[in-house]
């Protein structure tokens, strides 16, 4: 165990060119899910949490169930949506990190979605007279509560990147961990794990720890910043 | 809305001004509001007083349309009360209800939403305030009567002919609470129509030109100031003058 930490730290130090394409493609490929997911997720939530019809509950509890969506299920769904007989397999996303982001934005959008409502939802129980008085439109009423909410939304995305880098079993059907081109850190660390290659699976576990504590800790900075300004 | 038009002036000022007519509210079998019936001035101070629980806010909600009434109406100008009739209406709430900006982005954003694009009305409505320079502070970090000047600010960022206050000075230091008494002195000049919820009767007399007087959401009487504090019409209403403390 001394010597497999020996060697990440190595690893890691030494600028390993495999490991870095592998760490700079998870980051990619997280980030662009979390961005299309915020976008098609915060329309979502903000949406929601201005409008009153019937069957909101529903809808509510259908997206809330979604948080929990297993990996397994969505990377299967998008597999089969995306391979050569799928509706959608002309494309020839299968075993790409385009694939991939589609998987881990399909995951992520509900509970980018469901949170964003519920802290959108909150502010506009206190601002929805004022934007009644004010005659604001829908689409107004979105975009001043996701402005304002914008510190809030930090941690929703937070979450959601959270989820999206740590995730494993979606990416490993649409991306096929293939070495250079899908292999990502999560899938990387389960295939040397099996291959009793602890160094490289831990170094990559370090370099994934160390970015969701530097990612926390820049929210969290920018959160007290916002708090102390009483603008979150 | 035949007895409200017999009213006396009742048809003129159903049509330049607020009218309520019939108006009733309840909520969970508890009556609210019971079918109140009157027509304000098109110009000037109207002060609705009386004792808590009175209905006096929701009252105010329901005349700038925040809240529909079960029954009756409200016409402003003649017409019912619209999203757009409602852009020509500003309110301020006794809690100010700020947004997560600074000050003058708090100003911009009900300049913004009214499309009016002048740079120097905002600067000219915060130094009308006394908010000059303070421009660039968070203004939820304002002190609470700084807030309900701001917030004032905001709802004459568009001009409104109709203004409605619920308590604005309620619970706010001597100087913020006559800033904003200054200020709704000029805008009855400029012919603005204030309707002004308050329970300070003090403020009242040197405020209003009618006074509409509610207890359990039944409208006892609605004079012209003067006559109201001199000899009201309402028993009730002379008791709260009294001092009396009302169910």
């Amino acid at each position: 165990m001394g010597d497999a930490l020996h060697l990440a730290g190595q690893l890691v130090l030494s600028g390993d060119p495999d490991l870095w394409e592998i760490v700079l493609l998870s980051l990619r490929v997280s980030l662009i899910a979390t961005l299309i997911a915020c976008i098609i997720g915060l329309a979502i939530g903000s949406l929601l949490a201005v409008s009153q019809f019937r069957g909101r509950g529903a809808v509510l509890v259908v997206i809330n169930a979604l948080m929990g969506l297993p990996p397994v299920v969505v990377g299967l769904i998008v597999y089969l949506n995306l391979s050569r007989s799928g509706p959608l397999g002309f494309l020839g996303l299968l075993y790409t990190p385009t694939a991939m982001i589609i998987a881990q934005t399909i995951l992520i959008t509900p509970i980018i979605a469901a949170l964003s409502r519920q802290i959108l939802e909150d502010l506009n129980h206190e601002y929805a007279e004022q934007f009644r008085s004010f005659g604001l439109s829908r689409i107004g009423q979105m975009k001043a509560l996701l402005w304002d909410g914008r510190f809030a939304l930090l941690t929703v995305a937070l979450a959601g990147f959270g989820r999206a880098v740590a995730e494993v079993g979606a990416v490993i059907i649409v991306g096929g961990n293939i070495d250079h081109l899908t292999r990502v850190m999560t899938t990387a660390i389960a295939l040397e794990t099996s291959k009793g290659d602890l160094p490289l699976a831990l170094a990559l576990g370090m370099i994934l720890l160390t970015i969701a504590l530097v990612v926390n800790g820049f929210v969290q900075s920018v959160r007290s910043t916002a708090t102390r300004a009483a603008y979150a | 809305m035949r007895d409200f038009l017999d009213m006396p002036d009742a048809r003129t000022r159903h049509e330049q001004g607020l009218a309520l007519s019939g108006i009733s509210l309840s909520r969970n079998g508890t009556s609210l509001l019971n079918d109140i019936t009157c027509a304000l001035p098109p110009s000037g101070i109207t002060a609705v007083m009386g004792p808590n629980g009175a209905g006096k806010s929701l009252l105010l909600r329901v005349a700038h349309g925040l809240i529909d009434a079960d029954q009756g109406l409200v016409l402003w100008q003649g017409d019912a009360v619209t999203e757009e009739a409602r852009k020509a209406q500003a309110m301020v709430f006794q809690k100010p209800v700020l947004l997560r900006r600074s000050v003058e982005a708090n100003v911009d954003f009900a300049l913004k939403v009214a499309g009016i694009r002048h740079p120097s009305l905002r600067d000219a409505l915060l130094n009308r305030v006394g908010l000059k320079g303070r421009n660039k502070q968070p203004a939820r970090l304002l002190s609470g009567g700084e807030q309900q000047r701001l917030a004032l600010a905001r709802a004459l960022a568009t001009s409104p002919k109709l203004l409605f206050l619920d308590e604005p000075t309620a619970s706010l230091d001597p100087t913020s609470a006559r800033v904003i008494e200054d200020i709704l002195h000029e805008e009855r000049e400029a012919g603005t129509k204030i309707v002004l919820v308050t329970h300070d009767v003090p403020q009242a007399r040197r405020l209003a030109d009618d006074v509409l007087f509610l207890t359990s959401g039944q409208l006892h009487c609605h004079q012209d100031a003067a006559s109201f504090f001199q000899t009201p019409d309402s028993a009730e209403a002379a008791r709260f003058l009294a001092g009396h403390i009302l169910n």
